[in-house]
């Protein structure tokens, strides 16, 4: 063998410095989070996670490989907020990010239904992120300002990240909403098939309003008129109408509660059979 | 002479992408993408080519916006800089060894 | 007959080429780079399209069988392990083709080829994946394997080809560290995951060698391509490194290689092992291995169901650019 390289494949590793895996981690100092913070942080961890999973069935599946790279990294973002969230609610009583994603039932998951609705055509899940996105921005920016550090150091990174997939969102949205006629059609459809769900997102309940008033959280009603003015704009330039008042059904979401539509059942049942064969095992 | 890959035939267009790596550095070619618009080819080009803080600024040119020299012309074109050495410090042998020279 | 005016003009033409066949010549003597516009042999330049094009569609056929776990993965950790790198995957693979596209062929032929079942592409992902193991085993032989056979190609004589190399070779650093780490996991886990991971080995094993290309003596192409600097190494050689390099790893996971003729030969300075099956490596190029036709299906319809997608954004880059026009 000759040549001056070393054809055995020891690729040289960079010496990058690591960041923090789960963001929030050094900020709350092992603080461990409160009944009312934690089932907070489980029900923001399961909307993330529960969108994740869904966004992932795209790699491989997507439109364009362009669009398999920029919807892998959306789902890669959204599963680190999962588990910087679900880590951070097991603080409360001694379980870890695994214990919550895949050994609790339906039933004791408390993502909002919109997160669970299947991936249907792409524009629905450009119209399901558009929503999320826009969602998540405004939660978010709250949120870096809590009382709570580890919750406002969680804030701080998926900020930055939400914001970017809003603008991914918003530019397909512009381009499915004013390309073809039916990429008109398909995404027409899609905003008046996604927008009942949009309501529970900004219902309040007793533990916000009790975190609320302590500066922990942003109450989520309190979130609706600056969603609902970014969404204007967007659907300004889109030609799209907010399907306010004439949605093309009325749901009454519980997630929160958690009770569920029939789609998470499967979606949890593929995710957690695996890790439910082997209790107790490592991986 | 425009740079190689556009067919002209494609639903999307071909970019090329240059990223810069730090402030204080050029943005140099790093390959290139399809993408229906300009909008769209700088945030594949993010996907595509940042997925490990490689960049802080990135360009997208279309790659037939892109003009190049002509290779073939090599000799002709490259030859003209050989033989004027006065244009490289190590010509002046006088001063060598005279400080902040 | 030839009339005389085309004569000379032949015979400029041919005196031109062989003046650039001599400088390419020249070059490749050199361990030079040859670069997009540069004059080339056509056969170097089908060669290279063959190559970059079959090694493109490798990584994006080469998504599904691991992807078939993100949905499963028995950790978030994993789980995010395992989407970052079919992600990668897919960058991998456009890196490639935008390599391939400076050659002069367009990445809507490339993939026509691709789902029409013209093109070829690795025949490991041909096989599939019944366990979480052989998200393990994938990263440990099969990425091995690939990272054997690419870090050479790093210096191969075309210049693109060899800069996608470089950025698929460092980014592909975690990928067989991570399969290995799911081993060894397993390993040290349940009798239950220790079978698992051993299935997978004996499973992926005679594959991932099978990766290396036929013998040297059989391997019709190699000679030509070392003579251009594409290829460094021959495939037997290459073959040979690599279970250089895993009898060790395989002691320190605690597998079994599935292979009881494989003995260090101290005369020879290498293994010696059994005969591969080559029956099975030209079943399954021939299509015929466990997973070709649902490779293929799943790939054509991802492309067809994007098509009102793509139509609909390069419509809409049609109408703002005209928009813009009537503006100025």
């Amino acid at each position: 063998m000759s040549g001056d390289l070393d054809p055995h494949g020891d690729v040289t590793v960079d010496r990058v410095a690591l960041a923090e895996e789960l963001a929030g981690e050094a900020a709350g100092a092992g603080h461990a989070a409160s009944a009312d913070v934690a089932a907070y942080a489980l029900g923001l961890g399961d909307d993330s996670l529960v969108l994740a999973q869904r966004l992932g069935d795209w790699i491989t599946r997507a439109p364009e490989l362009e669009e398999d790279v920029a919807l892998g990294n959306i789902a890669l973002d959204l599963l680190g907020h999962a588990r910087s969230l679900l880590h951070y609610a097991g603080t409360h009583d001694g379980r870890s990010e695994d214990d919550l994603a895949y050994f609790r039932d339906e039933p004791d998951f408390r993502n909002a239904w919109l997160f669970e609705q299947p991936n249907g055509d792409f524009a629905h899940t450009i119209a399901r992120q558009l929503v999320a996105s826009t969602y998540l921005v405004e939660l978010y920016r709250h949120l870096e300002a809590s009382t709570d550090a580890t919750l406002a150091a969680i804030a701080a990174k998926a900020s930055k990240e939400v914001d970017y997939h809003r603008d991914h969102a918003i530019q397909w949205t512009l381009r499915l909403a004013g390309g073809t006629d039916e990429s008109r059609r398909r995404m027409v459809r899609a905003v008046e098939q996604t927008w009942p769900y949009v309501e529970e997102l900004f219902r309040d309940d007793a533990v916000v309003v009790r975190l609320a008033d302590e500066g922990v959280v942003p109450l989520p009603s309190s979130l609706r008129d600056a969603f609902d003015s970014v969404i204007d704009q967007v659907f300004a330039e889109a030609d799209l109408a907010r399907p306010e008042g004439r949605t093309a059904f009325v749901v009454d979401g519980r997630g929160r509660e958690g009770r569920h539509t029939e789609h998470l059942g499967p979606l949890l049942a593929e995710m957690q059979v695996l890790a439910r064969a082997h209790p107790g095992a490592s991986w | 002479m425009s740079t190689p890959g556009e067919t002209g035939t494609e639903a999307w267009p071909l970019w090329e992408v240059f990223v810069r790596a730090n402030r204080g550095l050029s943005h140099v070619h790093v390959g290139s993408l399809h993408a229906p618009d300009a909008d769209m080819a700088v945030r594949n080009a993010r996907d595509l080519y940042t997925r490990r803080n490689e960049g802080v600024s990135i360009w997208v040119v279309p790659a037939d916006a892109v003009t190049t020299s002509d290779p073939d012309a090599k000799g002709a074109f490259f030859e003209s800089p050989a033989g004027k050495n006065y244009r490289h410090a190590v010509y002046y042998t006088k001063s060598e060894g005279v400080k902040h020279l | 007959m030839t009339a005389p005016a085309e004569l000379s003009v032949a015979s400029i033409d041919e005196h031109r080429d062989d003046e650039a066949q001599a400088r390419f010549d020249d070059l490749i003597a050199k361990d030079s780079r040859i670069e997009p516009r540069d004059w080339m042999p056509d056969a170097y330049r089908k060669t290279l399209i063959r190559q970059i094009s079959q090694h493109a569609h490798s990584e994006i056929i080469g998504m599904q069988p691991e992807s078939n776990w993100i949905s499963r993965a028995p950790s978030l950790k994993r789980k995010a392990i395992l989407m970052a790198k079919v992600q990668d995957e897919a960058g991998h693979g456009l890196y490639l083709y935008s390599a391939a596209q400076t050659l002069g062929i367009g990445r809507e032929e490339m993939m026509q080829q691709l789902i029409e079942g013209r093109a070829r592409y690795s025949s490991i992902f041909n096989y599939t994946t019944p366990t979480w193991a052989d998200m393990g085993a994938i990263g440990w032989l099969v990425d091995g394997a690939a990272i054997c056979n690419q870090v050479p190609l790093c210096r191969a004589s075309y210049g693109p080809y060899g800069r996608a190399m470089v950025r698929i070779c460092k980014e592909e650093s975690f990928h067989q560290r991570q399969g290995f780490e799911i081993l060894l996991e397993l390993m040290q886990g349940t009798d239950e995951q220790k079978r698992m991971a051993q299935d997978a080995v004996d499973r992926w094993y005679w594959p991932s060698l099978m990766m290396f290309g036929p013998p040297d003596d059989e391997s019709p192409n190699s000679a030509q391509s070392m003579a251009w600097n594409i290829k460094r190494f021959s495939n037997d050689e290459l073959r040979q490194r690599f279970v250089g390099m895993l009898v060790p790893q395989a002691e320190v996971l605690g597998v079994t290689l599935p292979d009881p003729n494989l003995t260090w030969n101290e005369e020879r300075q290498a293994y010696d092992m059994s005969e591969i099956d080559w029956d099975e490596f030209h079943e399954v190029l021939a299509g015929r291995g466990p997973a070709n036709a649902e490779r293929l299906r799943r790939r054509r319809e991802a492309h067809e169901d994007g098509a009102w997608v793509r139509e609909a954004a390069a419509e809409y880059a049609r109408k703002q650019a005209a928009k813009a026009a009537t503006a100025a």
